[in-house]
């Protein structure tokens, strides 16, 4: 079947996709967005969030077929295009909060939703949201350390601006 | 395989009375699984996330229940139970946020959990013990059926579901009393229950609501139980006075929980295990309701 939405703004056609395959396998195989990554595929590693409207979710649990016409907004969106990476993603950088980096994309969306709707969370409120995404290098400390550096930015940054 | 994509919930029974072996797909947290491992493959899949009702929720009074009602659109995701239903429907919402991550409750629905009618689902012991006036309203194109909770589990991942019915909504009686859910896991996040125990406190009738989930071949609840501690509160005026219930009474409430499962020995841990943590458990969240519904009582005062 054919599977028509929006990815990271643009909109996409893929073709030839079977019932049961995954909005990962869709997004990696078939529209060259390779950074959603594949682990476990039944939601426990957190390696494969994307938004789906808006709200992360695995996109190996999403079926291919059901993002007709929404909205999928992957790692590779996340980044300004013109003013370079988001905020989230300079702070991993800057932290160290990448290993092998399996893992990272999927951290980042995550960690992206949590500072949306949360910009100055506690390290409680951290380790919840991040609950559902695994890293088996175990670079945790710094990964919380990358949360707060960017919630700090990003808390600093508004003030700023106001 | 055929994906069907019915845009409405008239659209949606059509096509399941038409190809009654379709399964259902909402959230996919668990259909998927099954589909990536090629464990099932199902001649179709309906997939029912264009139905806006079935997001949609809203509390009323309906026949055959008492009181405020909340009927819960089956897909409504676990985190809008949480955010949105945490005064209304306590235990569910509780119980609804050990479901796996945060990636995992923004797709899955009780709709969900029913559908599946795994011993392990984590809304089972909340919907249990939420009473027995819980109803699942299954729809097919014949008409809508209200299954009664009790009657809706029938053996190990079966439901009283017919092939053409699909499920609309819950029908929950509002919370009238303190609710609490339990479980048990390896960590705090992205388990399956080893056991879980649900408890709902009904001071307007003067029952004990109880559910136990992973423990048995179906979610089930401890009926026994249920009756011993509503005797109890009633025969002592405890209900009235919000005196203390007692250690011995509380001790013989986790015996007859754990007595009333029939747990067997798995991955996740043994029979004997799951009964002991049962009644850890239920002696726990049995205290807990308790303390909240006497100071509720003393506040009133």
């Amino acid at each position: 079947m054919r599977v028509t939405f929006t990815a990271n703004g643009r909109e996409v056609e893929a073709d030839d996709v079977w019932e049961g395959e995954s909005l990962l396998f869709m997004l990696r195989e078939r529209l060259g967005l390779p950074g959603s990554k594949n682990a476990c595929e039944q939601g426990e590693c957190g390696s494969c969030t994307v938004y789906l409207d808006g709200a992360p979710v695995c996109s190996c649990l999403v079926a291919a077929g059901q993002v007709q016409d929404r909205e999928v907004r992957t790692v590779e969106g996340l980044a300004d295009p013109e003013g370079g990476l988001d905020d989230v993603q300079q702070a991993f950088v800057d932290a160290g909060a990448v290993q092998c980096g399996f893992c990272t994309p999927g951290l980042l969306v995550q960690s992206h939703d949590l500072l949306e709707r949360n910009p100055q969370p506690s390290d409680n409120d951290i380790r919840e949201a991040l609950s559902g995404n695994l890293c088996r290098c175990t670079g945790y400390e710094k990964i919380m350390d990358a949360v707060r550096l960017a919630s700090a930015r990003k808390c600093s940054s508004s003030e700023v601006s106001q | 395989m055929e994906f069907l994509r019915p845009a409405t919930w008239d659209e949606a029974l059509a096509a399941k009375a038409e190809h009654p072996s379709a399964l259902p797909i909402s959230g996919g947290t668990d259909v998927m699984v099954e589909l990536n491992f090629d464990r099932h493959r199902p001649s179709a899949l309906l997939d029912l996330n264009r139905i806006s009702e079935l997001t949609a929720w809203e509390s009323g009074r309906f026949e055959g229940q008492e009181g405020e009602v909340i009927r819960l659109g089956a897909a409504v995701p676990y985190a809008r139970i949480t955010r949105e239903l945490s005064t209304e429907l306590p235990g569910l919402s509780l119980a609804g946020n050990t479901v796996g991550s945060p990636q995992i409750r923004n797709r899955g629905s009780v709709g969900g959990n029913l559908g599946g009618a795994s011993p392990a689902g984590d809304a089972h012991p909340a919907l249990l013990a939420a009473g027995r006036d819980v109803l699942v309203e299954a729809e097919s194109v014949r008409g809508t059926r209200l299954i009664p909770i009790d009657e809706f589990y029938v053996g190990v991942k079966r439901n009283s579901l017919e092939p053409d019915e699909l499920i609309r909504a819950v029908r929950i009686p509002v919370a009238d009393g303190p609710q609490q859910f339990s479980k048990i896991g390896t960590r705090n996040a992205m388990v399956i229950a080893v056991c879980a125990f649900g408890i709902a406190l009904h001071p307007k009738n003067g029952t004990v609501g109880t559910g136990i989930g992973s423990a048995a071949p179906t979610p089930r609840r401890a009926v026994e139980a249920e009756e011993f501690i509503a005797g109890e509160l009633a025969d002592r005026g405890l209900w009235q006075s919000g005196g203390l219930i007692g250690p011995a009474a509380i001790q013989r409430f986790g015996e007859l929980v754990a007595a009333a499962a029939s747990p067997i020995d798995d991955v996740r841990g043994t029979a004997a295990y799951r009964r002991h943590a049962l009644a850890v458990m239920a002696r726990r969240t049995l205290t807990w309701t308790w303390n909240e519904y006497t100071q509720s009582l003393r506040s009133a005062a």
